[in-house]
C-alpha cells in the first residue's frame, strides 16, 4: 500500500518535472525568437536623423568619419535585413536604375565591379547620394529623408560588398542581370576593375 | 441564450459588404443557391438525426430472419439511396443553373479595366462618345441596372475581386485577364475587398462601389474626365508648386499639370473619393496630411516613401490635395 502510493507520488513528480521542463523550453524558444526579431521603425526620430546627418567628410569629399550615433546604434544600415530591404525598395522608388541599371551600371557607374570612384566607405556613399557628385549624379538631399539615404547607401554597399554577409535582402522574383544580393562575393568580379582615374583615390580593392 | 448568440452572428448578414444582403444580379443568384443548399441540408440533417434518435429509443427486438423483413430492409435501403441521389443531383443542377446565370449578360454597355496591385485598386474607364478615358483609384462608379464588364488584371501577385453585395469573387492573376460582369439592381454604396491573401496589407486593400442612377453617373464621369482644377487658395497654389518640385510628381499623375508618374494612384480628383489608402482613412485634409507625413506608419509596407517636407510644405500640399475635387 505504502509502496504503491509512493509510486503514484513519483509519477506525479516526474510528470510535473516534464511539464515544467517543456514550459521552460517553450519560454526559452519564444525568448530566442523574440530576440531574433529585428525591431522596425517606420519613421526615424528627428534627433536621430539630425545626428545621422553630421558626417565629417575629407576635404575632397571622399571618405571621412561617420557620425558617432551610427556606431552607437550598431551600424544598423549595413547589418539589419529590414534596412537593407528598405534600401532595395528605395533604389527602385527613386529611379536609381535609370542611370545605374540593376547595379550593373549604365550612364552611371556600376556598383558591382569592385571599383568605387569615391571609395567604398558608407560615408562616401551617403555623401554621394545626399550631395550629388560631378558628371550627373543629382543630390537627393531634398527628396529623401536622412535615414532613407542611409538605408539606400547600405543597400548599395551590400551590392558590391567584398565579403559575405549574414544579412541580405530577399532575391528578386524576376531574373536579374547581376548576381543576387545574398550571394558570397565572387572574386572574379573584383579582379578586373577599370584603371584608376587618379592614383590618389584610395587602394584598388 | 441560443437566440442571443444567433443575433450576434446575424448582424454580419446586413451592411454594405454582405453576401446575404444582395443588390446585384449574380449576388442574388448566389444568395438563392446558398439558401437552397442550407435549407435542403438542414432538412436532411434533421431527418437523419430524427431517425437516429428513433432507432436509439425504440424497443429492441430479436431480429427475425424471414423473407418479409429482408424485403422491407431492401426497400428502405433502396429508398434511402434514391433520396440521396435525387438530393445530390438536384443541388448539382441548381448549382449548374446558378453558374450559368452568373456568366450571362445582355451585352455590357460599359467596360472598366481593374488593375490590382499591392495594395490598392486602379480603375481605368474607357473613352466614350463625350468623354476621354480617365483613371481613378479605390472607387468604382457604375450605373444602376446596367451590365458592367470588369477586365481584371493583377500587376504583382494574385489578388481577388469580391464585392459580396453585388457579385461573387474572381481571382486576378498576373499575366492573365479575367472577366466578370456585374449588374447592380439598387443605387447605393457597397464595399469590395481583396479576397486572396496578397501580403502585409491585404486587409487594407478595400474599395468602394458607388451605384448611381444614369444622370448622376454621367455627371460623375464628366467630372472625373475633366482635368484637375487650378488651386484657388494661395496656400493650395504653393502646395501645387511643392508637389511638382518634390518626388511626388514622379509617381503620381495630376492631369492638366506636369505630374505624370504612373506607379502611384492618379490624384487628379483625389478629394472626390470617399477614402484614401484603399479604404484606410476617410478623405479629409487631416488624413491626407497624415498620410503624406508618414505613410509607412499608417500602412506599413506600402509603396509610398516618406518624402521630407517642412511643416509649411505639408500644410500647403494638403491644402492642394483637398482642392482636387
Amino acid at each position: 500500500m505504502r509502496v504503491q502510493s509512493a509510486g503514484a507520488m513519483g509519477n506525479k513528480m516526474s510528470a510535473r518535472i516534464w511539464f515544467g521542463g517543456a514550459a521552460a523550453g517553450l519560454a526559452a524558444l519564444a525568448a530566442v525568437v523574440g530576440w531574433m526579431r529585428e525591431p522596425r521603425q517606420y519613421r526615424a526620430s528627428p534627433p536621430l536623423t539630425a545626428a545621422l546627418d553630421q558626417l565629417r567628410l575629407m576635404p575632397n569629399a571622399i571618405s571621412g568619419t561617420p557620425p558617432e550615433v551610427y556606431f552607437a546604434l550598431g551600424k544598423p544600415y549595413e547589418t539589419t535585413a529590414f534596412d537593407l530591404s528598405q534600401g532595395k525598395r528605395l533604389y527602385s522608388w527613386f529611379g536609381c536604375s535609370a542611370c545605374h541599371g540593376e547595379g550593373t551600371g549604365g550612364k552611371g557607374p556600376s556598383f558591382i565591379d569592385g571599383w568605387w570612384l569615391y571609395g567604398p566607405s558608407m560615408v562616401s556613399i551617403v555623401a554621394s547620394i545626399r550631395d550629388g557628385r560631378p558628371h550627373g549624379m543629382p543630390a537627393f538631399r531634398n527628396r529623401m529623408t536622412t535615414d532613407e539615404i542611409w538605408q539606400l547607401a547600405g543597400y548599395i554597399k551590400s551590392l558590391g560588398a567584398y565579403t559575405a554577409s549574414v544579412t541580405a535582402t530577399a532575391r528578386n522574383d524576376e531574373k536579374t542581370g547581376r548576381p543576387a544580393e545574398n550571394r558570397a562575393p565572387a572574386a572574379l568580379l573584383f579582379n578586373q576593375g577599370p584603371e584608376p582615374l587618379h592614383p590618389d583615390q584610395g587602394p584598388t580593392p | 441564450m441560443f437566440s442571443a448568440s444567433l443575433l450576434v452572428f446575424l448582424t454580419g448578414c446586413s451592411g454594405n459588404q454582405s453576401a446575404l444582403n444582395t443588390h446585384g444580379h449574380s449576388a442574388d443568384a448566389l444568395r438563392d443557391l446558398i439558401i437552397l443548399i442550407t435549407v435542403v441540408c438542414t432538412v436532411v440533417w434533421l431527418m437523419v438525426v430524427g431517425f437516429l434518435l428513433w432507432a436509439l429509443a425504440r424497443r429492441r427486438e430479436v431480429p427475425r430472419r424471414d423473407s418479409d423483413t429482408e424485403r422491407k430492409m431492401a426497400l428502405s435501403i433502396r429508398l434511402a439511396i434514391a433520396a440521396t441521389i435525387l438530393t445530390v443531383a438536384g443541388l448539382t443542377i441548381a448549382s449548374f443553373y446558378t453558374t450559368r446565370d452568373l456568366n450571362s449578360s445582355n451585352g455590357a454597355s460599359l467596360t472598366v479595366r481593374v488593375k490590382a496591385q499591392q495594395w490598392w485598386w486602379q480603375f481605368a474607364y474607357q473613352a466614350s462618345d463625350q468623354e476621354p478615358p480617365f483613371l481613378t483609384a479605390n472607387e468604382l462608379h457604375i450605373p444602376v441596372n446596367k451590365d458592367v464588364r470588369l477586365e481584371l488584371e493583377a500587376l504583382d501577385v494574385i489578388h481577388s475581386l469580391w464585392i459580396p453585395s453585388l457579385a461573387g469573387k474572381l481571382d486576378m492573376i498576373p499575366g492573365r485577364k479575367n472577366i466578370i460582369t456585374i449588374r447592380a439592381t439598387r443605387p447605393g454604396i457597397y464595399r469590395g475587398q481583396c479576397a486572396e491573401f496578397c501580403g502585409l496589407q491585404h486587409s487594407h486593400m478595400a474599395f468602394v462601389v458607388v451605384v448611381e442612377e444614369g444622370a448622376a453617373y454621367q455627371r460623375w464621369v464628366a467630372a472625373q474626365a475633366a482635368p484637375a482644377v487650378e488651386p484657388a487658395m494661395a496656400e493650395a497654389s504653393a502646395g501645387k508648386a511643392v508637389f511638382m518640385s518634390k518626388p511626388c510628381a514622379a509617381c503620381h499623375t495630376i492631369r492638366g499639370t506636369s505630374a505624370t508618374g504612373t506607379s502611384g494612384p492618379d490624384l487628379t480628383h483625389v478629394a472626390s473619393r470617399r477614402t484614401i489608402g484603399a479604404g484606410l482613412l476617410e478623405t479629409t485634409r487631416g488624413s491626407l496630411a497624415a498620410w503624406i507625413a508618414d505613410p509607412q506608419t499608417l500602412k506599413p509596407g506600402n509603396n509610398m516613401p516618406l518624402v521630407p517636407l517642412t511643416s509649411d510644405e505639408l500644410r500647403q500640399i494638403s491644402a492642394y490635395m483637398e482642392e482636387l475635387k
